[in-house]
Formats: C-alpha cells, structure tokens, sequence
C-alpha cells in the first residue's frame, strides 16, 4: 500500500487481539542502515517496528516494542509517536509487543533506543496525521490544506471539528503519504517532545502493581531452584537428592544438560528442584548434594589473573591505532611517566534477580519474563528445545533493572528446558546468590599507560595498552582480544591532540562467562585515560580544566579513519556523528562552570575532580566533589553532570538517568569487586558484592542539559563512565593520595 | 496453623510454619508488591509493616508472624493516595521500580516515627533499602515533601 516504509495494514493475525475491527492501524519499519541492508536483502518480509492503531472511540493504541527496565522508554517512544500526532496524550494507551522479528531489532540494549528510532517514529506519527487531514477535508469536501490537526481533532479554518476517532475509519482508507509530502512538526509545535510525560507504569509502580518478571504467574506452574556448578564449564559427576525431596513442597528433581562451547546464551546445567512454590524449591536446592567434576577453570584465581594480565599489558602488543613515533617521541621527552589501572570483574546486580516462566505445547513454548532482548529469548529457547523460534512466544514483563544482564537469557532457556520434560508450566527463580555467582561478568581489566611530556607539561607521547578478556568469549570460545566495539569504546577514540600516540590490546583468556554491563569497556578504559590524564595535569602542576582543553585541542572532527583505525562509531555513520572535540570541550566548560570549579580550590580533604568522555555517541563530562575524613571514609556531596546527547525528548528522564548514573558509577568506584578463588566466585549477596545505598551515593547530582538540535541519542550509559575517575581524580587533589586500583575501599586513603 | 491478619484481611495458613511471610505473600496471596531482592535482609525490597514495625519479610517466618497484623504496599493506601506515594509521583522518583514498594513502606514507617525527619534520619531509616537504579536522591527529596520539611 506504500512504496516506503510506512504502511496501513489490515487488522489480522496477532493485531486483531489487539486492535479492534474498524481501528486506522499503520505500521512502520525501521530503513536499514547499509550496513544491514545486505542481510535483509534476502528477507523481503515487511517488518514494521513500529505499530499504531487508532480506534473508533478515539483512544490510540501504541504498541511499546522495547523493553522497561528503568530509562521510561516504554513510554517516551509513544510520546514521541503521539506528539508527531498531534494525539493527547491522555487517550493513549500501550501495550508492550511480545518478542517477533516484525518488530526490527527489539534488543534494548546500548543506549540505542531513541537514535535508532525517532525518525522512524516521527514520520509514523506525521503520515498518521496527513492521513487524518485529508480523511476530514474528503469529508468536508474541502482542500485538505485548510484541515489542520490539533488535539486529537482535525480543525477545518471554518472552525468545524471532527475527533480523530470519527475519522478512523477513513483515514485508513487514504494512500500513505510519500515522504516528500510528510512535514514533521517544528519544535514549537512540541507538545510532549522536549517536556516529558509521566512514566506509564508509574501509578501502579507506587501501589505495588506493576508486573514483572518476578511477579508473573500462570495457572498450574510448578518452581524450580536450581544448582549449578560452582566454577564455570564444570560437569556434574552425580547427585544424591533424598534430603532435597524431603523437604515439604518438593515434587522432584530434574536435570539440566551442562552447555556445549561456546556458552553463547545456553543454560548453564545443573540439577533443578521443583516445588509447589518458590521458598520450597529454595529450601530443596540447599538439601541437595551434588558431585561435580569441576574441569580446567577450577584453578581460576583472581589474584593471580591479574598479575598475569599486567605481565601481558607491560610487554608490547597488538597496534589498534598508531600515529607519529611513540618510541622516538618518548626519547626526546622531558618527563616520562608511567602508571598501570585495575579494574575488577563486576556483576549486574540488577534489583530484580533473574526469573521466567516457561509453557511448552505440542512443539510451541509460550515465555513470560524480565528481558531486554526477547528476540534472543526466541532464539536460545528455541534453540534449547530442538523447535523453529516462530514457535516461541515471549511476552515481556517490566524489568527490575538490567544493566544488560537481561540481554543474557540463560535463565529463560533453563525454565524452557523444564517445561518441556515436565510438561506443565515452571517458573525458574535466581535467588541473589546465584545472580553473583552466575553472571556475565563485567571483565576484569589491566591497563598500562605511559606518556612523554614537555617542558609545559603537556604528553607529546601517548602509550596506552590494555588486557581485558572478551566478550568475544560468550560468541567464540577462542576469542583472546578485545572486538572492534570493545576498542572503540573508549579506546581508540582517544579524542586528545597528541602528535605521538600508539594504543595497543593484549590477550586474555576467560575463566568466566563475560557480559556488556552499562557502559561496558568504556568503564576501565575512561578510569585509566581520565585518572592518567589528571596525574599529568598534577605533575604538570597545571588547572585540571585548562590542562584538559589544552589536551583536547581545537574544536574539530577527528578523522579515525585518516589514521588507519578500525572504528564502529556505535554503529552509526561517522558523518552523522562525527567525533567532535568542540562538543566534548564545551561539556567540560559547562561543567566547570555550574560547578563552580574556578571558586572552589582544594582544601585538605575536600575538592573537586573532573572528566568527561564520549561513550554511545554523547559527551559527557562529571565534576564530583568528595569529602575525605580523618578516617579515611569517602563522602560524595555533590556532582555536577554536563551532557550533550543532542535533541532532548524527555529531560525528567535525561536527568534521572544520569542521576542514577552517578550512582552506578559510584558503585563502581567505591565498593563493587568480585574475585575468585579455585574457579569460585567469592562473593554471594549485598553484604560481601556492595552497592552504594543512600547513605554512600552522591548526595546530589546536578545536570546540566545542553540545548542542541544534533540527532538524539541514548542517556542510559554515557554518564556511567566519567564518574570513577572523576572521584579518584577528587580523591588525589582532597588527599594526594592516588587509586590506581578499583575499588577505592582497598586503598587506605589516610 | 497460623493465624494473621493481612492489609486488613483474616487469613490462616496450613504450610510450614517456618516458611517466610515474603513467599507467603507473594506466591500464596498473590500480594507480589512486596520484592524478593536478597532473602537476607540485605536490600529492604520485601519491606512490610508487621504490628506497625518496618520488617523485612524474607526473614519473618510465618511463625514469628502469627496473630500479628501485616500491612503490604498493597494496603498502605486506597488507589495511592498515601503522601509519600503522592510524593513519589510528584518527583517521578522510580525508574525500573523493583525497590520502590520496600523504599515506600520503609519511608512510611519513618514518617509515622520521625514526622519531621533530618537528612540523618532519613540517611538512618533508609541504608537498608537499595535502589540500583540510583534513585536515592528523588526518594529523599520525595520524602521530605510528603513531610513537609525543606529539601
Ligand atoms: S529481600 Fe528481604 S531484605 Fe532483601
Ligand atoms: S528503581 Fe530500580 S532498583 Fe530502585
């Protein structure tokens, strides 16, 4: 019905148990990328991302296709949708798709959300709004250049009026517009863009409400608990479950296949006890006493993981970016200095511990879970029980966090397996022991850097080499270096204007699954750079923030791949979101100054640090204030954000996030370390895996927003990574003590 | 068997006594506003009011409950009327919302307590309650609204 990408569609299959008979129902579909297009050349299927259906009464229906866990996409993206509309917003209502490849890519995951589809959404919600028009002014019988929307009506210039839901019927029947015609509002026309609405779920959040995964239930399902091997790749030798099925409650036992390399998405394997509810099956679990044949990670230690990858990260390795002549540069400099950064393996932790629900029918499963990704549920499920993923159905539930630990759907996979051999619905539920014990970790990571500098102090020569294990690792079990998107977070976009500069990447094996966690390689990679660049800006004796635009440079677009470098940009065109320096320095700016950064010299214990970072195309710059006691105990009363994310959509939300970012990084920095010993995570819950509580976190996050009209982009991570560094970098001008080592807890700061 | 009353209601159960009031609630009741975070009392996701004390309920066996009087996030209000919840809306405090029933019970028993709370009041009732989301400073913020006092 249209030659591009929007197009009306007839109520049938899964939208009639959505829209009624008689709704004006379009559809969208995300334009690939080039990048994609070779691959879904093959697939002509119409695949709209994007689903609208105006009803009769009027009420606009708003299928929300990516996931909740906290950033309020599920209901910014319908503002936008609505906005474009010229819908109010108090007649929408949305419903959250379940997983389908008709959706496009449904993965929520790195911060891609709203770059990926506010001008998908926009054009959707103006064709909508044409249609309307021209439905009226058919009506009328009127030149539809005289119908104008405005409020869930279309307004003649006579001043007569018919609500959009009169003209649902009509307007299904009008061609969609080509694109030339479509006029997308202009930001004064904004009636939610730029505003913000408030969060969907948020009323029945505040009464205890909300669904999530956690919460689902369905008639006749058993739980299960289960045990799995406490070191990674190890295989059950046997099990003796007498005691487990003594217990009350408990119906059985049941085994779950160990997993074939690579580990991928599969249930880990183990022996699951299945009760009548979830205390039971816990209480089962811990009855149970199982063998294992623990395999080659079991002399896994974290301790000496990490002098292994600092004996790695001392010795040359493999060039990812190379300009000038580091070595020569090095020879001639005044000063040199090297330094080596530690990061620790972290877990998600998501509030929510990992749970789903699995039916399996006649070679079909039916999901209900907590995922970012219920595509990637469809396919590991189906790929667990020997079906096509057509047959797997995910219904998506709220999410008590992510963090990207529910784009890992190994707990889905584990439920699917059991409701398929006991063939009644079962709910498989993480207690948080397993939640830490069983992660995909965020890697652990050893940097070393090295820079020569000149008589004013500033690095004419930049070495930089870092050894982390890979993602790679979950995909490929042989992966030893960090991928091209590890490197290019972070890494080899170093945006600093040095003649001499050679970034470098070593091997690691994994002994562990690893995971994207928020932000991801950006994390270790800005602790490194931002606390090495201020330790020449100490010696140096330098103003951090003067020293830091010097370093940056003139505004310009660095050209990565002038100098030979591999560069994923996000996966987005570097001509559309060029690596600008002017961006990233005016966030520094910003920052400083709404800090009061000139005003507030360093005192003993107390002062200010900074450092910003483009992470997910956004720039993003942290002054953090710290307060360092006699006893050593960090406190965090005040940080101050900048963030350049382009076009604001919704700026309550913007803010929350990099409130909760700062957070999250403080988490990082001061408390969070997983370590193991013989292959074994060491720790277990809140008590020995901390995160910040009320009393730890920054007393108050400021964020400064700035205006821009450039294409918007994701908040959920870029305010993640320039925290660490910006209150070590606090810590040293309070203290003069430097953290070199994550967390700070482990350092005796005075 | 044990007797208790929950938001108001009677109720009796036949279970294991040693069973926790947490899995009572939400696998037996179907009450599932109360969270399941850590199951040892480290997080504050499973806040309830037992006799009007904020309890953690994945420690309260329904023994230790009996004869008392339970109030979930289910019964602190009708439709959400209660000021904090009120509070809660007005500064758009959750963002996943998983802590945000305990984070709630939890404020509601420091109000009753402390009606006029101090930042270190607020520090002190709340350290137990973890937001991963990182909401701690709207909470404090809701909660000084709903008592009245200066941020
Ligand atoms: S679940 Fe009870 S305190 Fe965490
Ligand atoms: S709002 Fe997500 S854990 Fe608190």
């Amino acid at each position: 019905m249209s030659t591009e990408n929007i197009q009306v569609v007839s109520r049938r299959g899964f939208l009639g148990t959505i829209f009624s008979a008689g709704a004006f129902v379009l559809g969208a579909q995300l334009l690939p990328s080039e990048a994609q297009a070779a691959t879904l050349a093959a697939d002509t299927a119409w695949h709209p991302g994007i689903w609208l259906g105006l009803e009769p009464d009027g009420t606009l229906i708003i299928l929300a296709h990516r996931s909740e866990m906290g950033t309020g996409i599920r209901t910014v993206l319908p503002m936008v949708l609505a906005d474009e509309l010229e819908a109010d917003w108090k007649r929408v209502k949305i419903e959250q798709a379940i997983g389908d490849t008709k959706y496009g890519s449904q993965n929520t995951d790195g911060s891609c959300s709203i770059r990926d589809f506010i001008v998908t959404i926009r054009e959707a919600g103006a064709s909508a709004r044409l249609m309307l028009e021209r439905a009226a002014a058919e009506k009328w019988k009127v030149p539809a250049s005289e119908c104008k929307a405005a409020n869930h009506q279309i307004v003649h210039k006579s001043g007569k009026k018919l609500g959009y839901g009169e003209l649902a019927t009509l307007a299904a029947l009008q061609p969609v517009p080509k694109k030339e015609e479509l006029r997308l509002k202009s930001p004064s026309e904004f009636r939610y863009i730029g505003k913000g609405v408030p969060s969907t779920d948020l009323d029945d959040i505040v009464v205890g409400k909300g669904t999530f995964g956690m919460d689902a239930r369905v008639p006749g399902m058993v739980y299960a608990s289960i045990e799995r091997s406490p070191v990674y790749g190890g295989k059950l030798k046997g099990f003796d479950d007498k005691a487990a099925l003594a217990v009350k409650g408990v119906q059985q036992t049941v085994v779950i296949d160990g997993f074939k390399p690579p580990h991928n998405f599969q249930a880990l394997g183990g022996v699951a006890v299945i009760a009548d509810n979830t205390w039971s099956a816990m209480q089962g679990r811990k009855k149970l006493k199982v063998d294992w044949d623990l395999g080659e990670h079991a002399s896994f230690d974290s301790e000496a993981y990490k002098k292994s990858l600092f004996e790695t990260a001392r010795q040359p390795q493999k060039q990812v970016r190379n300009i000038g002549d580091v070595d020569a540069a090095f020879a001639k400099a005044t000063k040199v200095h090297e330094a080596d950064y530690y990061v620790p393996m972290l877990a998600h932790a998501p509030m929510e511990p990992p749970a789903a629900i699995a039916e399996v029918k006649n070679g079909k499963a039916t999901i209900w879970t907590a995922t970012q990704n219920p595509q990637a549920v469809q396919e590991t499920v189906a790929a667990a029980l020997g079906i096509q993923k057509e047959d797997v159905i995910c219904h998506v539930t709220l999410l008590g966090g992510g963090f990207g630990r529910k784009s890992k759907p190994d707990y889905v996979a584990e439920a699917a397996i059991l409701a398929q051999k006991l063939n009644k619905p079962v709910k498989v539920v993480w207690s948080r022991e397993e939640d830490i014990k069983f992660d995909f970790y965020h890697a652990v990571a050893a940097m070393h850097m090295k820079a020569g500098t000149d008589v004013k102090g500033r690095p004419t020569a930049w070495l930089q080499r870092s050894v982390f294990p890979t993602i790679g690792s979950t995909f490929d079990a042989s992966a030893r270096y960090g991928q091209e998107f590890e490197m290019g977070m972070g890494w080899v976009d170093l945006p600093y204007d040095i003649p001499n500069h050679r970034a470098e990447n070593g091997p690691a094996q994994n002994h562990v699954r690893q995971g994207w966690m928020r932000a991801v390689a950006n994390i270790y990679h800005a602790f490194a750079i931002h606390s090495f660049i201020d330790e020449l800006a100490a010696s140096a004796g330098r103003d951090r923030v003067e020293y830091l635009l010097d370093v940056i440079g003139t505004p310009r677009h660095l050209d990565l791949e002038a100098q030979g470098v591999k560069y994923w940009n996000n996966g987005k065109p570097i001509a559309d979101y060029p690596l600008d320096t002017g961006r990233l320095r005016h966030v520094i700016e910003v920052a400083a100054e709404k800090s009061g950064w000139a005003k507030k010299k360093p005192v003993k214990g107390r002062a200010l640090g900074i450092a910003a970072h483009r992470s997910f195309l956004a720039y993003v710059c942290a002054v953090v204030e710290v307060e360092v006691d006699d006893k050593g105990q960090v406190k965090i009363p005040r940080v101050d954000i900048a963030i350049d994310a382009g076009q604001i959509i919704d700026p309550d939300r913007v803010k929350a996030q990099l409130e909760g970012a700062a957070v999250f990084g403080a988490s990082i920095a001061m408390l969070g370390e997983i370590t193991a010993v013989n292959g074994q995570i060491q720790q277990s819950n809140f008590n020995n895996y901390r995160v910040a509580r009320i009393n730890e976190a920054p007393y108050v996050t400021h964020v400064h927003l700035i205006p821009s009209n450039a294409i918007p982009v994701g908040v959920g991570e870029p305010g993640v990574p320039p925290i660490a560094p910006a209150i070590c970098n606090a810590i040293f001008a309070a203290t003069g003590k430097r953290v070199r080592d994550l967390p700070i807890r482990k350092t005796k700061l005075v | 068997m044990v007797q208790l009353k929950v938001n108001g209601v009677a109720k009796q159960f036949e279970g294991d006594p040693e069973m926790p009031l947490l899995w009572y609630l939400r696998d037996l009741l179907e009450l599932t506003g109360t969270k399941f975070g850590c199951g040892q009392g480290l997080c504050g996701a499973c806040t309830v009011h037992v006799n009007g004390v904020p309890t953690r309920s994945c420690l309260t066996s329904l023994q230790s409950a009996a004869g008392k009087t339970v109030l979930t996030i289910e019964g602190l209000s009708a439709n959400g009327t209660h000021p904090l919840q009120q509070a809660w809306k007005q500064f758009a405090v959750p963002q996943c919302g998983y802590c945000q029933s305990g984070q709630i019970m939890q404020a509601a028993a420091l109000l009753k307590e402390k009606p006029k709370p101090s930042d270190r009041d607020i520090d002190e009732a709340m350290q137990g309650n973890i937001c991963r989301c990182g909401t701690y400073q709207r909470i404090r913020q809701a909660i000084k609204q709903a008592a009245g006092v200066k941020a």
